[in-house]
């Protein structure tokens, strides 16, 4: 329990010139944009006057100079303030927590399944590496790996929406449906299935090779040959020794892959029209909301430092050789 | 036996090859092969694959030859796909060589800055980046590698703080040659190779970026692009849906190409060092 605390102290202080960085690298680029939210926000209404303008730019604060505008927003960000959504004209923080719940139940169901999924397919291929079902499994997964998630999506779409009429096209649930409680939940479910398995099969593909090459490791290791040679059976061999500890670097690409996660997320959250956290990201692109993209940038920062946080304290969990030499010190 | 006739030998590697060069010859020959630009008209809208000899994979919605723009799309594909790979990995080895070698503060706030980029997505960040400076190719590849030099930069230090601990550049210390030397001749040269190893997976993440990057409508727009290509399939997916399907495999066998080369380089590579003594 110690050793989590101590982890987790020093993660979180050590994120936050992290957090600083995103946000100075951020806000600059975003300066950098030839047109602001006031441009954006004429041609979307057909134009205005000057008079308006100047209004406008005054009361988003868009007449200071960058660096007054950097340190006003690190004030507000000090009080969680993250700004005014200038396409939406409502808080940015607000969007995002609505939005937020249903990208994190699509990538939540994606990473579960896949990692069950992937890991129980790593297994049966490490489990004789080079055996036919290995050969089979090993270029299966490499096929899928190099399968981008959003045409994946529209072939799914195509085969299980248009063609078979089995699945919902598109959305997160059917609109003004009335349905309560597992009506609704299998709903969801029904909308869920495509968009999951289009972001989820790469890394079902991802954790199957990584655990099949960790097994492949595990089997040359002398305790292995020890275990045989102790006459334990071939079946227990497999899952107590081989795979639990090809298991823990699993946990490892877990964490790393968090933020690509996200970035797919975006893509195929736009291929569903899922009223998710990605397809916010896409809609402030199109609505030059520098604010809304700022805050989505540095919300999706601080997802993946707590996912790494969770994955470094799981990892402490499992292997007790982490952490322990700071936790003494 | 050199290591391209070995690469050869083996299955997986051999295929690499195959794809890669067909895809490559294509790229060239893609001004030869069909002349003009691939996006004007050039027959009757939404013809299917295989029903006329003229227009071979079809039309899609606007009477655009799907073969040429397929051809096309290779030679956009495969360039930002590589000049934004070449991009990522050169800067991340001079920032993580930078690092390795200076040490101390500068070491403290360039792996600082890498941490920075390896926390906010990639794809968030080249969507930012593309749509603040506006769509262009050049804009493109500097998106991408803006989101993948990070991993190269890591590994360039981890490999430059090991081998700096290595007997021999101790002995080559004591032989009195100059620092700087040592860095170039002795440390960086073998520093590289497993940087070098990460960049087929650097293309191929590149090229499925591109390509997501301009089905959300961020490519530029005068050229075309598997990617856009999907993206316009999608307006016509329920009558005519190899408009989608075409260029997405096309994007699919050429990462697979590219996986299969880094693979089978891996395994030669691997047996190289097993036979040495």
């Amino acid at each position: 329990m110690k050793r989590a605390i101590v982890l987790l102290r020093r993660r979180l202080i050590g994120s936050i010139p992290v957090l600083l960085i995103v946000v100075v690298l951020t806000f600059l680029l975003l300066e950098a944009a030839s047109g602001d939210a006031v441009d954006a926000y004429l041609v979307s209404m057909g134009g205005g006057d000057a008079a308006l303008v100047e209004t406008l730019r005054q009361s988003y604060g868009l007449d200071q100079s960058v660096w007054a505008r950097l340190l006003l927003y690190l004030q507000a960000l000090a009080h969680l303030d993250l700004g005014w959504s200038v396409a939406f004209n409502r808080p940015v923080l607000a969007l995002i927590c609505e939005r937020l719940p249903n990208t994190l139940l699509l990538m939540g169901t994606s990473t579960a399944l896949s990692f069950c999924l992937g890991s129980l397919l790593g297994i049966a291929a490490g489990a004789k590496p080079g055996s036919p079902r290995d050969r089979l499994l090993s270029a299966g997964s490499l096929v899928l790996y190099a399968v981008p998630g959003f045409w994946l999506g529209l072939v799914l779409v195509i085969v299980f929406s248009v063609w078979l009429r089995w699945l919902p096209t598109s959305g997160l649930e059917t609109i003004a449906s009335g349905k309560h409680g597992w009506d609704r939940a299998l709903d969801i479910a029904r909308h869920l299935f495509l968009p999951v398995s289009a972001l989820g099969v790469i890394y079902l593909a991802l954790f199957l090779r990584v655990m099949r090459a960790g097994m492949a490791d595990v089997w040359r290791q002398d305790y292995i040959l020890f275990a045989k040679a102790r006459g334990l059976p071939r079946r227990r061999i497999l899952f107590r020794h081989v795979a639990r500890n090809a298991l823990l670097p699993l946990v490892t690409v877990l964490g790393l892959q968090s933020a690509a996660m996200i970035g797919g997320s975006v893509v195929i959250e736009s291929v569903f029209a899922i009223p998710g956290f990605g397809r916010l990201a896409q809609e402030a692109v199109s609505g030059r909301d520098a604010p809304l993209l700022m805050g989505i940038i540095l919300v999706s920062a601080v997802m993946v430092i707590l996912v790494n946080v969770a994955v470094d304290l799981l990892y402490a969990a499992l292997d007790p050789r982490v952490g322990a030499s700071e936790a003494a010190s | 036996m050199s290591l391209f006739a070995r690469l050869a030998a083996a299955p997986g590697g051999r295929a690499g090859l195959t794809i890669l060069g067909l895809m490559a010859f294509i790229a060239f020959a893609a001004p030869a092969l069909f002349p003009g630009d691939p996006l004007r008209i050039a027959g009757p809208a939404l013809l299917p694959p295989f029903s006329s000899s003229e227009f071979p994979l079809g039309t899609d919605r606007l009477g655009r030859d799907v073969l040429a723009c397929l051809v096309h799309g290779a030679q956009i594909s495969l360039l930002v796909g590589l000049a934004a790979a070449a991009a990522a990995i050169f800067v991340g080895m001079v920032v993580g060589a930078l690092a390795g070698f200076a040490g101390g503060l500068v070491e403290e706030a360039l792996m600082r800055v890498v941490e920075t980029f390896q926390i906010v997505p990639g794809f968030l960040m080249a969507l930012a980046f593309a749509s603040v400076l506006g769509a262009s190719l050049p804009i493109i590849i500097l998106a991408i590698a803006l989101a993948a030099w990070a991993e190269p930069a890591r590994l360039t230090r981890a490999q430059v703080l090991a081998i700096r601990e290595q007997d021999y550049i101790a002995a080559a210390r004591a032989l009195g040659m100059h620092p700087l030397e040592i860095a170039f001749k002795e440390i960086l040269p073998n520093a590289l190779a497993p940087v070098l190893a990460l960049s087929s997976v650097i293309v191929a993440g590149a090229i499925l970026t591109e390509a997501a990057l301009s089905f959300l409508g961020l490519g530029d727009p005068n050229v075309v692009t598997w990617g856009s290509m999907i993206a316009e399939g999608r307006n016509v997916i329920r009558s005519a849906p190899f408009l989608s399907i075409l260029p997405g495999l096309a994007l699919v066998v050429t990462v697979l190409g590219v996986y299969l080369f880094s693979e089978g380089l891996a395994d030669t590579l691997r047996q190289n060092g097993e036979e040495r003594p």
